[in-house]
């Protein structure tokens, strides 16, 4: 049995050790909202935070979180959906299927917590998210307008 | 068309199974249920007593926002308050059983509105005249005193209000009405809005279901082996390499293909078939090679086999006696779709039932395969719907997955299996958008003028493998969208003399409709060539084109909205260039104007792209926006990067890896006009894709002088000096 602290809470959980992060989130833990897309951290899909840093869990062995490390899906980015992120994604319509938002969420909020104020440059070296469907505009404008609503917040 | 009589709905059978077959007979006689005792007042609309109105939606959502866009559009002739609306999925088993009082379930195309717009909007209407009745009914008044605005029904002469909550149960046991007159699209103040999609919430917190999500008690996982080459064999494998490991059920053999490892987990199962021992027999194709099938392609180009798909004069001659010609020769390659979400399905078999829960842009289509595989009628089957992470065309015109789930749950008796494949698998067993190549030769006259045009596409024909009946004398119909004499994919420009026509050569892998279908490559043999001609004609590209289009005043409008929005004509710098492209596709007029840079040692970079598009009707403007924009990534995708190749059969792309797809950094500013002319109803989520490449690639010749011609541009040395 691994312990593995997860959204807030320690969870005691039985994996093999060459798990992907991914899947023991997935399947064991019933936190569905990190997607798989394609098993070799070219997507995105799968972003979760590892302390605040962004990480792609479909590579990432679960043996390798420490008890000490805080895991924190899409499920547990924010209490009521309200975070930054979340707000500006839901006031520009930014998802069309909506699979691969997680990922592209957990990433842009890794993004504007090191960086609160993204410049362009910033966002095209560090959201390397794939989405299909295209919403890749929306997603710009999205992480700038959480930038202005975490100011806000603070203001 | 609808039209209402007491008790019944006759409805019109559809005219979308082309490209997406139902494979399900069709009833034009439907009768509403019997029971009257809940609050549906008729299929598409249901009211509860606390005002919610639920709207039945049958087209897939799939990221495209037909959801929304449908539900607008009830919501418009229903009069309903918009804070209110939900929506539901009927299922294909409840439409069946029901005589398919929904009509087609079927979402490609771009059809999900155009083809459905007039039956929903009646059932709105209808609804809404309903509710009005019982209003009137319970107050003993005239219904022509009555009205009714954002659910509430006033009567006028005494200012008395209900909702239509209240009275929902007493509608639903009315006649429908006579007569239904829908407003005039000028008065919507629901549909052709901008509001914000009903379905974003739960895409937020990760709280939206997909189909590979789904667990189900007592679920069990599988994970797939598929034979490499496709028309190959399972000759072997040996399940006792693997029974051992953690998790594992069971090793199956599906269908005469592939083989499953069922474990308790999907990462189990997966591991367990990476480690399964399997010997195929590859088949006759198990040496194809991509060079001996491009080599035939070419050989089509010239080859005296080809089927006319449209012919206007003696383009032949009129090419032999023009002051000059140009010709030019194009490719576009294999493209396989890469919905986010993996091929996926969750099967639940017993003696008399079969339950499916997957991800579908045909419902009916998949409960078909359900049928077929589980050896049930259509009547002891059943699909759950599940929405999309993705569809793009892969996952309505064969439901593999869907025969594959249910042969592995089939033996299984009881026990729910969820089959989700890899992104290996899926790239290996995709239905890929056809390779062609296009010979393009024009006549000019003295004065410039474009006297005869003849393209000839060689490649693959879609309809060839997937509706052989559908084509006829060598014909295959989808090869001539955006090159058509006439309807939803006609040739824009009016050319004195024009031949059109197609080499079918066919290769061994699985051809699909891929979002834009064949617009795509079509839209860039034309546009490319009409820049190459209007090059060689030393004339202006945008007026060589206009000239062309005098006779087409939406095309030419689009066309002229895309040049000014995008700055066509003021000046540019070395390595800085613009280009245009105009079609029409899905019925819809579609156009673009790009912006290029390319440094000097050959980085390109697309700042903007401005598009216009005349859908006829804008039933949501910002949603119009976002599949322009979401377009664009797709059909960038395949300019830019990504292709499918094979060796031995096989497709070498396996990952994003090698079959990139566009990201953030390389996204252009994209500005859309929407500009609705009305009159006609066109598709959205597909036309703009077949404008990019074209725009795109003319940019680059105005910015370097050099033409791209066979695509992905990745590799191509576009350094200039």
């Amino acid at each position: 049995m691994a312990k593995l602290n997860v959204n807030g809470d320690t969870i005691e959980v039985d994996f093999d050790p060459s798990t992907p992060l991914l899947w023991v989130l997935r399947e064991q833990l019933d936190l569905t909202g990190t997607k798989y897309g394609c098993g070799v951290a070219q997507c995105g899909a799968c972003t979760v935070h590892i302390d605040g840093q962004a990480i792609r869990a479909c590579v990432y062995p679960a043996s390798a979180v420490s008890e000490n490390q805080q895991i924190t899906t899409i499920e547990g980015l924010s209490a009521d959906g309200d975070h930054p992120v979340q707000q500006a994604w839901a006031e520009l319509d930014v998802p069309q299927c909506g699979y691969c938002q997680p990922g592209m969420i957990m990433a842009s909020a890794a993004l504007l917590s090191s960086t609160p104020k993204p410049t362009d440059a910033d966002i095209d070296a560090n959201i390397t998210n794939i989405c299909r469907c295209g919403t890749l505009q929306r997603v710009r404008r999205g992480i700038h307008r959480a930038a202005e609503l975490a100011q806000e917040v603070k203001a | 068309m609808i039209t209402t009589s007491r008790r019944n709905f006759v409805i019109g059978s559809s005219s979308a199974g082309l490209a997406l077959g139902l494979g399900l007979p069709v009833s034009t006689q439907v009768a509403l249920a019997d029971d009257t005792s809940t609050n549906e007042i008729n299929v598409w609309v249901v009211v509860t007593p606390d005002d919610t109105v639920s709207i039945r939606i049958v087209r897939s959502e799939m990221g495209q926002g037909t959801l929304t866009g449908l539900a607008q559009l009830v919501a418009e002739e229903l009069d309903c308050d918009w804070s209110k609306v939900v929506t539901e999925q009927p299922t294909p088993g409840e439409s069946l059983a029901r005589g398919r009082p929904w009509d087609s379930f079927a979402t490609g195309g771009s059809r999900g509105i155009r083809t459905s717009h007039q039956y929903v909007r009646e059932g709105g209407a209808a609804a809404k005249a309903m509710l009005i009745e019982a209003a009137a009914g319970k107050w003993d008044v005239p219904v022509s005193e009555c009205s009714a605005s954002k659910s509430i029904i006033t009567h006028g002469p005494s200012g008395r209000t209900t909702s239509y909550g209240k009275v929902a149960k007493a509608a639903a046991k009315l006649a429908p009405p006579l007569d239904i007159k829908l407003k005039d699209p000028k008065d919507w103040t629901i549909a052709g809005q901008p509001l914000r999609r009903l379905d974003t919430v739960e895409k937020l917190t990760g709280q939206q279901r997909y189909a590979a999500d789904l667990k189900l008690p007592g679920m069990l996982n599988a994970a797939i082996n598929q034979c490499p080459v496709d028309g190959g064999k399972l000759v072997s494998y040996d399940a006792k390499a693997v029974a051992d490991m953690p998790g594992v059920h069971h090793v199956l053999q599906v269908q005469d293909n592939a083989v499953a490892v069922v474990a308790d987990t999907w990462w189990q199962a997966k591991t367990a078939i990476d480690a399964l021992p399997v010997e195929w027999d590859k088949g006759e194709h198990a040496n194809a090679s991509f060079a001996e099938y491009t080599a035939s392609v070419v050989e089509g180009l010239t080859a005296d086999d080809a089927a006319i798909g449209n012919q206007k004069g003696d383009a032949t001659g009129a090419i032999s006696g023009a002051a000059k010609t140009v010709e030019a020769v194009y490719g576009y390659p294999f493209q396989n779709h890469a919905t986010m979400e993996p091929m996926n399905a969750t099967a639940l078999w017993t003696e008399d039932r079969c339950e499916v829960w997957c991800p579908t842009q045909n419902g009916e289509g998949a409960l078909t395969a359900t049928s077929e595989s589980a050896g049930l009628p259509l009547e002891q089957c059943e699909v759950h719907k599940i929405n999309l992470g993705g569809g793009f065309g892969r996952r309505g015109a064969s439901h593999d997955y869907v025969n594959q789930a249910v042969e592995i749950a089939k033996q299984i008796p009881g026990t729910p299996v969820k089959l989700l494949w890899t992104r290996e698998e899926d790239m290996q067993h995709g239905m890929y958008h056809p390779y062609t190549q296009a010979r393009v030769v024009g006549g000019l006259d003295e004065d410039g003028n474009l006297s005869g045009l003849h393209i000839r596409v060689s490649g693959q024909s879609i309809l060839a493998r997937l509706i052989p009946q559908a084509v006829r004398n060598g014909l295959d119909p989808v090869m001539f969208q955006v090159l058509a004499a006439e309807g939803e994919h006609a040739f824009v420009y009016d050319v004195p003399d024009l031949l059109c026509d197609h080499a079918m050569r066919n290769p061994h892998l699985r051809p699909g409709f891929w979002r834009g279908v064949c617009a795509n490559q079509n839209a860039v043999y034309v546009e490319c060539f009409m820049d190459e001609l209007a090059h060689a004609a030393d004339r202006d590209a945008l007026a060589f084109r206009q000239q062309l289009l005098q006779n087409n005043p939406k095309a030419l409008a689009v066309l002229n909205a895309a040049a000014e929005g995008g700055g066509w004509g003021t000046e540019t710098q070395a390595g800085h260039g613009r280009g245009l492209s105009v079609c029409k596709a899905f019925d819809s007029y579609v156009a673009a104007c790009a912006d290029v840079t390319v440094s000097p040692n050959g980085e390109l970079k697309i700042n903007k792209i401005v598009a216009a598009t005349d859908p006829g009707h804008a039933v949501n403007p910002q949603q119009i926006e976002a599949q322009v924009e979401g377009s664009f990534v797709y059909g960038l995708s395949a300019t830019l990067y990504s292709q499918c190749t094979f060796e031995q059969g096989e497709v070498v792309e396996t990952n994003f890896h090698n079959y990139p797809s566009m990201r953030i950094a390389a996204m252009p500013e994209v500005e859309t006009i929407v500009m609705p002319s009305g009159g006609f109803w066109g598709g959205v989520g597909e036309p703009t894709i077949a404008v990019a490449a074209p725009a795109v690639l003319n940019a680059i010749y105005n910015a370097t002088g050099k033409r791209v011609r066979q695509l992905p541009i990745d590799g191509v040395d576009l350094s200039w000096s």
